[in-house]
């Protein structure tokens, strides 16, 4: 494997991840507006099935917001690299900058200066997981700001129900994060296990258990609807990820991700 | 009620206007972010806004051309919504709404489907361009909008809030959250 590859895929990864929508997303929300009676909700759901085609015909961004890069690698045990696999990533999120192309968002947190090419200190953000074998899957996932920004972590007591928290947060949080949210929700671990959990658990939509579908209809029955004017869409999807935590601790992770859950997979082998 | 309106915008446009009724614009339009909104309180506004139609809104623009230019979150600028108003703007588009009181009597709020970058794109077109150095997302855009739409009057001038009455039903259906109620 060359770096080349790697920069290519990264490219082809957020192009894909910027300008389409996994099919079984537009299938939930087609469902939603054929589901919504309050016109407010339909008009808003419509409205986003038209920007998918749009942006699928004419290969732009379905939102200006282009995220924050984000890539989940989950490398094989038998593949050996003799180049930074980190910074083959970060060349291709300033290639795709350029020809995707994606609006420059990475400042520092303190001056606020922009890099002008997605790149900056720690960022990409590159998540590692190791499997065995000889491929290499490389994950898009541009986290847009309006969502990211209403996600939260809660250190609980115990004693707590964390369900409550969660329904709270959803109630006060959701009308920014653009409505129908996919959840995804991290119990347990410690503080940023939690947080961790929580991120992964977007890439691992949507929950089927009873517990995840139990949760979405409570979120459902919220009537908080699509942007927050309304209606019965609130959520397409909920995750729960869980780790075992200490006997004192309670910690719940709650990410936010607005109704185009963008992310594109490629496997190299 | 749906209405097609030029800007810029007079009282009698607002007054006519009510929560839930469906607009298209054209006509100038300009976008500012949080960058943009400090900088026109510092400095006043690089342009005049009596009668405009304020967007808040941080585009993807390249060779000219607006590629995506969807809404962004305006609680973030709650915070300079009076004083923003103060300066004449009759109309903010974005996300998520804003405090109900500062419209009262003079101006609208128009919720614009968030994540609609393409769509948006497609009716905006650039004039000009203000606090360039503040760079692509948070310099302030002249954009000509053609049948810019369609938005929803989120909040309209007469004191209607549909957020706020959304709010008060969710908090409602809360407290009785482990009934779940079907809509």
């Amino acid at each position: 494997m060359k770096r080349i590859d790697i920069v290519d895929a990264t490219v082809r990864v957020l192009r894909r991840a910027e300008t389409s929508l996994q099919p079984w997303i537009l299938e939930l929300i087609e469902r939603a507006a054929l589901n919504e009676t309050n016109p407010i909700a339909r008009f808003h759901l419509l409205s986003m099935l038209e920007n998918v085609s749009i942006s699928k015909a004419k290969g732009l961004p379905l939102c200006q917001d282009t995220g924050l890069p984000i890539f989940c690698i989950e490398i094989g045990s038998q593949i050996q690299l003799d180049f930074d696999l980190r910074d083959a990533i970060a060349e291709g999120v300033r290639t795709a900058t350029k020809e995707v192309p994606l609006r420059p968002n990475i400042v520092d947190p303190l001056t606020r200066k922009n890099t002008q090419d997605n790149t900056g200190d720690g960022i990409p953000d590159v998540i590692f997981y190791y499997r065995a074998g000889y491929e290499l899957r490389i994950t898009a996932f541009p986290k847009g700001a309006g969502s990211e920004n209403m996600s939260l972590v809660g250190m609980l007591n115990p004693a707590d129900d964390p369900f409550k928290f969660i329904l709270e947060a959803v109630a006060e949080r959701a009308v920014n994060a653009c409505p129908p949210l996919f959840l995804g929700i991290g119990i347990g671990g410690s503080f940023d296990m939690a947080a961790r959990m929580a991120k992964q658990a977007l890439l691992n939509m949507p929950g089927t258990s009873d517990l995840e579908l139990d949760l979405l209809k409570r979120i459902n029955s919220l009537g908080i609807g699509p942007m927050g004017l309304g209606g019965c869409t609130t959520a397409l999807g909920v995750k729960i990820e869980k780790a075992s935590c200490h006997t004192a601790s309670l910690p719940v992770a709650i990410n936010f991700q607005c109704w185009a859950n963008r992310y594109a997979t490629e496997v190299l082998s | 009620m749906e209405y097609r309106l030029r800007t810029p915008l007079s009282a009698a446009d607002i007054n006519c206007l009510r929560s839930g009724d469906v607009v298209y614009l054209d006509g100038t339009i300009y976008t500012a972010r949080d960058k943009a909104h400090v900088r026109i309180c510092k400095e006043g506004s690089p342009v005049s806004l009596m009668g405009s139609v304020l967007y808040h809104c941080g585009p993807l623009i390249q060779d000219n051309r607006v590629l995506s230019a969807g809404p962004t979150t305006s609680g973030r600028l709650s915070r300079y919504t009076e004083e923003i108003l103060n300066l004449g703007v009759k109309a903010i588009i974005g996300k998520g709404g804003l405090p109900r009181k500062s419209f009262e009597g003079r101006a609208i709020y128009l919720s614009y489907p968030g994540g609609c970058g393409a769509v948006a794109a497609s009716q905006l077109f650039i004039r000009n361009i203000y606090f360039a150095e503040l760079g692509m997302a948070e310099a302030i855009w002249e954009f000509m909008a053609a049948n810019m739409g369609p938005m929803i009057v989120a909040i309209d001038s007469h004191g209607c809030d549909l957020y706020d009455d959304v709010r008060k039903n969710v908090q409602k259906r809360l407290r009785s959250r482990f009934d779940v109620q079907t809509c």
